[in-house]
């Protein structure tokens, strides 16, 4: 019982650590009322995604995937790939967000989530 | 943390520590976008918006125990579902079995590239990057369009340009 434990604690602690920067990351989204803080939560939501794909690609005793004499053993490639593609798409969607906030800011004078909404209801 | 400026640059140190990560975890293609579009880009877009909105943010009002236990349950779940994953670095996990690994040699002859991150990227899958990059471009506009309509006129640095 106790040595399946351990074998699980050493080998998901990467899971684990994902899953702790993805609630980190959700934690600040549904906590915080700034926008800004918001998008940064998302961002390391986002972040917490993309290790999750190349901690999954990762295997023991693997070099990177790039093909060389006297190597037999690589990591996948088809994470990285995903995840370069992910990235860059994460800066485009940041970019709109933030523009948004930049919006938003000039609409109301405030980036302040309830300052908003009390906004709303007076109008 | 009331300033906004210590935010940005905190995030931009953990896009950094995550870019050394990855490069351990043997995917220094990511690691190299990671390090230059997460933690460079991203950090200026960010200032930028600081540049044109507030660098202070308000004391929250109060603090509900609510979204910390959201937080916590969904956490918990997420672990229970973890327990009958393959473990890290297992050769034996279907991520990294299916489709047989054996194009990996044939990479370098079919497509002449031995980085074989680069020849699925640009070659095998094509036109998913295409497909990024249309996404990249309908951002820009959606930056241009929601900047365009500011009524002060200020001028704005905050975004669209970027390169992915």
């Amino acid at each position: 019982m106790t040595e399946t434990v351990v074998d699980n604690v050493l080998g998901l602690y990467n899971y684990w650590v994902v899953i702790f920067l993805m609630m980190t990351g959700f934690y600040i989204v549904i906590s915080r009322g700034n926008l800004i803080k918001k998008v940064i939560g998302l961002n390391i939501f986002q972040t917490s995604v993309f290790l999750f794909y190349i901690t999954v690609g990762k295997v023991s005793g693997g070099t990177a995937p790039i093909v060389a004499e006297g190597l037999e053993v690589y990591s996948n490639p088809l994470p990285s790939v995903l995840i370069l593609t992910a990235i860059v798409v994460g800066v485009a969607t940041t970019s709109v967000a933030l523009s948004l906030v930049v919006r938003i800011r000039e609409a109301y004078e405030t980036i302040e989530e309830d300052e908003i909404q009390a906004q709303d209801e007076t109008r | 943390m009331r300033g906004l400026f210590a935010a940005v640059m905190l995030m931009g140190i953990y896009s950094f520590l995550g870019a050394s990560w990855m490069l351990l975890l043997d995917a220094p293609d990511v690691a190299f976008t990671e390090a230059s579009v997460g933690a460079g880009i991203s950090t200026i877009l960010a200032l930028a918006t600081l540049a044109l909105t507030t660098r202070k943010a308000k004391t929250p009002a109060r603090r509900s125990p609510l979204p910390l236990l959201i937080v916590a349950v969904t956490g918990a779940a997420l672990v229970y579902g973890t327990l009958d994953m393959p473990h890290f670095g297992d050769p034996e996990a279907p991520a990294s079995n299916y489709p047989h690994p054996s194009y990996v040699e044939r990479t370098e002859h079919d497509i002449h590239v031995p980085n074989v991150v680069t020849a699925v990227l640009a070659s095998y899958r094509g036109y998913d990057t295409l497909g990024e990059t249309v996404v990249i471009f309908t951002a820009g506009i959606a930056v241009l369009v929601l900047l365009r309509g500011s009524r002060k006129r200020r001028p704005t640095g905050g975004g669209g340009e970027d390169a992915g």
